[in-house]
């Protein structure tokens, strides 16, 4: 899904990465053209991975819409008599409920028909007719860019950090911090028109960036875990922006209400479509993180330093990185995108600080980031994608009366889903997939299963666990690794096979990290390769 | 071949072994430090911010309590600048001793933790004194409700605690609570009973459990992401339940239950902790009792033995035979029916309907007591129970009549549990030992 | 106990690391499994032990067929193993260690003082000297397999694998664990002896099996000659010395003066190091694991925060300086273990190749990376070592362990240097690359460049350097020429000071019983 130059994924593809394809052993290639029968590497595939995933989502919801159903559970009590009915109510429930999704996340057709009807009422027809409707119509579809827009910045930061090996669960706070800000300058500070609007951004990127520093810093100086500083962070700018509102600093005039005022205009980003809908520059700028990402992590030296931290640490070090910098770096990076996703937030789409502004932007940034494997084109897909869940979610809560709630929990199945696929697979009865051959069957589902969901280097590493950067007694080669590695270059040793993080687990050295906490250490040691 | 030869005889002038020396760690002024600057701010902060003027009232005994002859007295009124600056004086003296101890590398052993406590309940009351001055502490109704609010985050530090101490790294705590919590009340109004919620609880945050092993264990997914979305996944089920299931008839599904309050004869009255611990209802006894069985369970017994090997060095104890995968399971299982009784505590153990998102976070302070109490059930209970305690003192703040008390906005007390934390994991109070192998998945060969 | 395996296979993927492997254990034997690093000596081994379940084949236990789904079952039929990497749980105690997995007590508690009790017998047995409540992360290594020992008699083991034991012994502890071998085969316990040193072999196997290639390639006595073992071993015969000119050493490039490293603890990891290497000579650092080794590689590398003393390179000091500014002062650097310290497996091969570099021209200019540079220096590197792969943009994982050493050797090789280092150049490398590599290093030497050449296999020392450091605990014991006897050596790693040395080994002293002096040593 993301950009091939990036040599993000070896876990990806499990059957072909994991063959070292050594020229010097021809049994080998043999093989592997043998075993990969079109339909194998067609099953094998992430997309059908992805698509089936969220087919097993989309049932789970439809069973949940069934269960919540009135209708439904009444036709349920009578069923042995008139089993049609439960059936049929079942069917207007859910497709009642998934239409009512797709109308208000991409096109608003029976919007668009009323609006054609009246037009040709009035006598108006061709394009004076069409364009108004599909203006209509597409209004959904503007309004899932609009609500992708801060989620998709948000990822790209998530996917900075999850590349670089560090687990940033500080969406919350970052985004939190990064809308404050920019809110703050935003109502608080006269400023002519672009300046208004650049200096609210770069506040934003400021502050998101010294918020996600924070987590870095206390990695880099005292090893502790992101996970739980982020976690942390995350409370701790929820109840410093409460307070925050309830100051007269915040809350202007009206010190009752938990609101601040509107953003001036000259800071507001502009419209893209007009004033019926919310679409503004925000869109553009989620354009351009992308594009940030992509140049960030394969044509710059950070990039480069982050991606060899985050894959393996201690060679980075090594090599003369600075992995604590690296730490404070990924994170600063991160932040900053968080927290600029944030400032676009308030600036384009809410337009005033509420206490609530951050929303669940924050964990949908990691699951969009995840679902895009962290890749700038998977997470452009992914982020709106969920957006267009959510605002169909919206409107089939005010439509159909199904709560939007439902969307949270196929957006977490999806997640789930596509984390293991050996799971999706035997759901779907195609689990001898991943064990062709008897031999190969540690290879197939090791790959598979290790961190298939984090595919990209760093989440690799993350999540290959913590662990000890150091493993002292560890260091030499361990049977069979030793085997591959004086041999014929074979699977067993080959470092790219997931044997077993088990070696991992190893806690030879005596002086090492455990004593830190540190529950997901990119320092992970990369596992079997030690 | 041959026999041995005669050992050479090490030589006198060989270097000495690496030995660990009596220097100071290089971390040794980080303690004496950070307790330096605790009781300084509390001298110029608590004692020179309490007006000269007024005097904090401390409510220890109340009417009806067995307090034969009153020994314990009832309202003790001080002058609240002359209390923070004298505690704050006493902090100091703490905080010298520390610094002398620390430099000259004299090992106080077991007194060290003794005076870092005895600080830590100074420096409290010095704080209560300067937060409530001009008006009355209820040091026991405050202790009744930190004990209220501490039950579910102890419900969830143990169900991190069994499921870390195996190598399973549990964030979703938060959704086991919500599950629980929303477990109890739907069964518990579908029967018409609180004890049926309570058996329901945590079989309903099994599911939780159940999933978060699944994929942690079974499929070996990054055991962060699984946490996290299962948290997502547990507030959408639950609230999706809610805005339908139970909107449409709270009469059969989401009625306000309350387990009855046990009261223990005599002892519940006792003053200050005689309700506190005496009269509470089942699952507040649970916790007593499964932090006990727990700390003897992991400590003492065959099974904990097992579980701390898998947690540290899995290879080794699959070498021997243990079932590595298997224990995991079972613990991460058992966690989350634990954390579910956590779950329960927030509706029918307080007498409430169930909520949307009503665990509200909790389930992450539970996670940061986990931490704070370094893996180990009894300091989980006691992280629990500070945290709880800021949260009470936020509660009671909150009440006080305009014109008294330190006017201390009540989201700086929300948040001090996060800070703590972030000073925690830092290392500020002393290195925690993660077990090794947590998060990381074990695959057999 | 007789143990027997009959023709056991393992496949990993298409890598066939035991091929019908055939094996007779005898009550009370002493049974050597001999091969090269890699051979699949492990491998059958975590097979009889139920780690890895066996692609075809048998285990007989007194002629009785035996299925082991797991090391529990292996553990019952009374086989018990002692790893290579110590199955031991750091922070539990030698008498939880022990008893893990086989706990005494009643209704599920743990009955300590039983469990003390039985360390305390069997240490007394066989006068080990282990404090059954001492914590295991805080013992010498010698210690910890000593526990191991005692883990395995304490399940009853019948037959007792060793696993490369003696790769964290010295040679003195090596010779009491011979002795040990030697009290239990006498009491009738089979033991199966994991190793690739020949003169270990020779000295305690009652019988040998050498195994190549996941094969079986001979059974011989420990009569056998010696260099017969060895091509036996490795296939082919075996060129035992490096070709190299006389040295021609220049003058002192690298001054250390009073080095020291104490780690957070307290401890003090390396002591008082005085060192000085020539332009255009290769100085050997030898002793046995964890003596200071790694901590003094770091140290001049600037991995070792907080390190003391001096390091003068070219009259520059670099105690104090970044890992980055000494790297960019022209050290090239092998580190011991490639896949955790030196390679970024998700990295390609190229990206691996300028990991050091790649903030510098050409690679880079400011923050921006140029790739195009990145690929024709790898394009260069790879023809020049010879690296087997497909191609510069693989992932560098999915190399063999001797090209993935090749990725490592040509990245720090690859520029003009001031200074090399390579720690354990040919660990798990495969002889034909041994070669290439030592060739390189010496090639370095030559150009007039100071090497320092770190490795536990003294052979490999002997061959390479022109001068020998030898470390223990921490300190330089001293420094002697490499056509040192070997016997002095030896008691050098044992902590014996080079003069005492000499001493005992002019007083008939040998290092152990295990030195053949009259023949060449084998890799």
């Amino acid at each position: 899904m993301s950009a091939p130059t990036e040599g993000q994924a070896p876990a990806v593809a499990p059957g072909t990465a994991t063959q070292p394809g050594d020229p010097g052993t021809p049994g080998a290639e043999a093989a592997e053209r043998s075993a990969g029968s079109v339909l194998q590497s067609i099953a094998r595939s992430n997309v059908l991975v992805v698509v089936l995933a969220f087919v097993f989502a989309f049932v789970v919801g439809s069973v949940l819409i069934l269960v919540s159903d009135v209708d439904v559970r009444a036709a349920a009590g009578y069923f042995l008599s008139r089993p049609g009915d439960l059936i049929g109510a079942s069917w207007t429930a859910i497709t009642e409920a998934y239409a009512a999704m797709f109308r208000g996340a991409v096109f608003d057709l029976p919007g668009a028909r009323k609006v054609a009807d009246d037009i040709a009422e009035r006598g108006g027809s061709g394009l004076y007719l069409l364009g108004p409707a599909f203006l209509r119509g597409i209004k959904p579809l503007l309004e899932t860019l609009t609500v992708a827009t801060p989620l998709i910045i948000a990822s790209v930061g998530m996917a900075v950090s999850f590349r670089s090996g560090l687990f940033n669960i500080g969406g919350t706070g970052q985004l939190i911090v990064g809308a404050t800000a920019a809110g703050y300058v935003g109502f608080a500070i006269d400023l002519p028109v672009v300046i208004h609007l650049l200096v609210c951004i770069l506040a934003a990127i400021v502050a998101g960036g010294l918020y996600g520093g924070i987590a870095g810093f206390l990695k880099a100086r005292f090893g502790a875990s992101e996970v739980i500083t982020t976690i942390m962070l995350n409370w701790i700018a929820t109840y410093a922006l409460a307070f925050a509102l309830t100051t007269s600093a915040f809350t202007g005039a009206n010190k009752a209400q938990p609101t601040s005022p509107a953003i001036a205009g000259t800071a507001r980003l502009p419209l893209l479509a007009g004033d019926q809908y919310r679409l503004h520059l925000g869109l553009v700028i989620a354009l351009l993180a992308v594009v940030f990402l992509w140049w960030l992590m394969s044509r710059s030296t950070l990039g480069f330093r982050f991606r060899a931290v985050g894959s393996n640490p201690r060679a980075a070090e090594v090599a003369g990185i600075d992995v604590g910098r690296s730490a404070i770096g990924v994170m600063v990076v991160a932040g900053a995108l968080v927290g600029l996703a944030g400032g676009v937030h308030v600036l384009g789409t809410e337009q005033r600080l509420t206490g609530s502004i951050a929303g669940s932007i924050g964990f949908d940034a990691i699951t969009v980031a995840l679902l895009g494997r962290s890749g700038p084109v998977g997470i452009l897909l992914a982020g709106v994608l969920f957006a267009g869940l959510s605002t169909g979610g919206r409107f089939m809560e005010s439509a159909q009366g199904v709560p939007i709630d439902l969307v949270q929990v196929i957006q977490a199945l999806v997640v789930l889903f596509i984390a293991a696929p050996p799971l999706v697979r035997f759901l779907v009865g195609l689990g001898g997939v991943d064990r062709p051959r008897a031999p190969r069957r540690r290879t197939a589902t090791g790959a598979h299963a290790a961190p298939v969901l984090a595919a990209d280097a760093a989440a690799v590493a993350a999540a290959e666990g913590p662990a000890a950067p150091r493993e002292g007694a560890h260091r030499a080669p361990v049977e069979p690794a030793a085997d591959g590695g004086a041999q014929p270059p074979g699977p067993p040793g080959d470092p790219a096979e997931p044997v077993g993080p088990v070696d991992s687990a190893d806690p030879a050295d005596p002086a090492g990290t455990h004593s830190t906490v540190d529950p997901c250490g990119p320092d992970a040691p990369k596992g079997e390769n030690a | 071949m041959s026999t041995l030869v005669q050992d050479p005889v090490p030589v006198a002038d060989a270097p000495v072994v690496p030995v660990r020396t009596s220097e100071r760690l290089r971390s040794w002024w980080h303690l004496p430090t950070a307790l330096t600057v605790l009781a300084l701010a509390a001298l110029l902060v608590f004692g020179l911010g309490s007006p000269a003027a007024d005097s904090t009232t401390f409510r220890l005994a109340a009417e009806g309590d067995l307090n034969p002859g009153g020994i314990v007295p009832g309202d003790v009124a001080i002058p609240a600048r002359v209390l923070a600056i004298v505690l704050a004086a006493l902090c100091l003296v703490i905080a010298g001793v520390l610094w002398w101890a620390s430099a000259t590398v004299t090992a106080l052993g077991r007194w060290r933790t003794a005076l870092v406590v005895v600080f830590g309940l100074l420096w409290v009351i010095a704080f209560l004194d300067w937060a409530f001055h001009g008006a009355t502490v209820d040091v026991g109704a405050m202790l009744q409700t930190m004990m209220v609010l501490a039950v579910p985050l102890a419900f969830g530090a143990l169900s991190g605690v069994l499921s870390e101490r195996s190598g399973v790294i549990n964030i979703a705590i938060e959704g086991q609570l919500l599950m629980g919590a929303f477990g109890a009340v739907l069964v518990g109004s579908m029967v018409g009973s609180p004890w049926a919620g309570l058996i329901a609880a945590p079989v309903m945050s099994l599911l939780i459990g159940v999933l978060l092993a699944l994929f942690a264990v079974g499929y070996r997914v990054q055991q962060i992401i699984v946490g996290v979305v299962l948290n997502v996944f547990a507030i959408g089920l639950t609230s999706f339940f809610f805005g339908t299931v139970m909107k449409q008839n709270p009469q059969m599904f989401n009625q306000p239950l309350r387990l009855p309050t046990l009261r223990i004869p005599l002892l519940a009255d006792l003053p200050v902790i005689g309700r506190v611990l005496f009269e509470q209802n089942i699952l507040v006894y649970l916790m007593w009792i499964i932090v006990a069985v727990l700390t003897v369970a992991l400590f003492r017994t065959r099974w904990g033995l097992r579980v701390r090997a898998v947690g540290e060095h899995p290879r080794a104890a699959d070498t021997v035979g243990i079932n590595v995968n298997g224990t995991r399971w079972g613990n991460v299982l058992l966690g989350s029916a634990v954390a579910g009784l956590g779950g329960a505590t927030l509706t029918i153990g307080t007498g409430v309907a169930f909520g949307e998102e009503m665990s509200a976070g909790k389930g992450y302070i539970a996670l940061a007591a986990m931490i704070l109490g370094r893996y180990h059930p009894v300091g989980a209970l006691a992280a629990a129970l500070l945290f709880a305690f800021t949260d009470a003192l936020q509660l009671r703040l909150g009440t006080l009549p305009t014109g008294s008390g330190a006017g201390i906005p009540s989201q700086f007390l929300l948040m001090l549990p996060y800070i703590v934390t972030l000073f925690a994991v830092a290392g500020v109070v002393g290195r925690v030992r993660v077990p090794a192998a947590d998060g990381v998945p074990y695959v057999k060969q | 106990m007789k143990l027997e395996l009959r023709g056991i296979t393992k496949v990993f993927g298409t890598f066939v690391a035991n091929d019908a492997i055939d094996l007779v254990v005898e009550p009370g034997e002493i049974h050597s499994l001999l091969g090269e690093n890699g051979a699949g000596k492990s491998t059958l081994m975590n097979v009889l032990y139920g780690l890895y379940r066996p692609d075809g084949g048998e285990i007989l236990l007194d002629d009785e067929p035996v299925r082991f789904s797991g090391p529990g079952d292996a553990m019952r039929a009374g086989i018990g193993m002692v790893h290579q990497h110590f199955m031991l749980v750091p922070p539990f105690t030698v008498a939880e260690n022990v008893m893990l997995g086989n706990e005494p007590g009643t209704f599920g508690f743990l009955d300590l003082a039983s469990a003390r009790r039985t360390v305390r017998e069997l240490s007394a047995r066989f006068g080990f000297d282990i404090d059954p409540d001492a914590v295991v992360e805080d013992l010498p290594v010698g210690a910890q397999q000593r526990v191991e020992i005692i883990k395995a008699l304490s399940r009853q083991a019948k037959v007792l694998v060793l696993d490369e034991p003696t790769a964290v012994l010295t040679p003195h502890e090596t010779d009491e664990l011979m002795g040990i071998m030697r009290q239990l085969r006498d009491e009738g316990t089979s033991i199966v002896f994991i190793t690739h040193k020949l003169r270990e072999v020779k000295a305690v196997a009652d019988r040998i099996t050498v195994i190549r290639r996941g094969r079986i390639v001979g059974t011989a006595d420990p009569s056998a000659d010696q260099t017969e073992l060895a091509s036996l071993m490795v296939g082919r015969s075996v060129a035992l010395d490096l070709d190299k000119a006389p040295a021609a050493p220049g003058e002192v490039a690298l001054e250390v003066r009073g080095l020291g490293v104490t780690d957070a603890d307290g401890v003090v990891l390396l002591d008082d190091v005085d060192l000085d290497v020539h332009r255009g000579e290769v100085l050997g650092v030898a002793g046995v694991q964890g003596n200071g080794q790694t901590e003094l590689t770091e140290a001049l590398l600037g991995l070792q925060k907080g390190a003391r003393g001096s390091i003068r390179l070219d009259g520059a000091e670099l105690v104090g300086r970044s890992t980055r500014q000494i790297l960019d002062a022209g050290v090239g650097f092998v580190p011991e273990d490639r896949t955790h310290d030196a390679l970024v497996p998700d990295f390609s091969v190229a990206e691996n190749l300028v990991l050091d570099q790649h903030h510098r021209a050409p690679y880079a200019t400011g923050v921006l990376l140029h790739p195009e540079a990145v690929r024709r220096r790898a394009t260069a590197e790879v023809e020049e070592f010879d690296v087997r792969t497909g191609s510069i943009d693989d992932a560098v994982s999915t190399l063999s362990g001797g090209n993935q050493q090749k990725v490592v050797m040509a990245r720090a090789l690859g520029r003009d240097l001031s200074l090399f280092i390579a720690s354990q150049p040919t660990r798990g490398v495969d002889v034909g690359s041994i070669e290439f590599l030592h060739r390189r290093i010496v090639a370095e030497r030559d150009k007039g460049t100071p090497v320092i050449i770190v490795s536990t296999e003294l052979d490999e020392v002997i061959q390479l350097s022109d001068r020998i450091a030898v470390m223990y605990r921490g300190g330089i014991l001293g420094i002697v020429p490499a056509d040192e006897d070997r016997d002095v050596l030896g008691l050098m790693m044992a902590g014996y000071t080079a003069e005492a040395a000499r001493e005992a080994v002019a007083a008939g002293a040998r290092t152990s019983d295990t030195t053949l002096a009259d023949e060449g040593d084998i890799v």
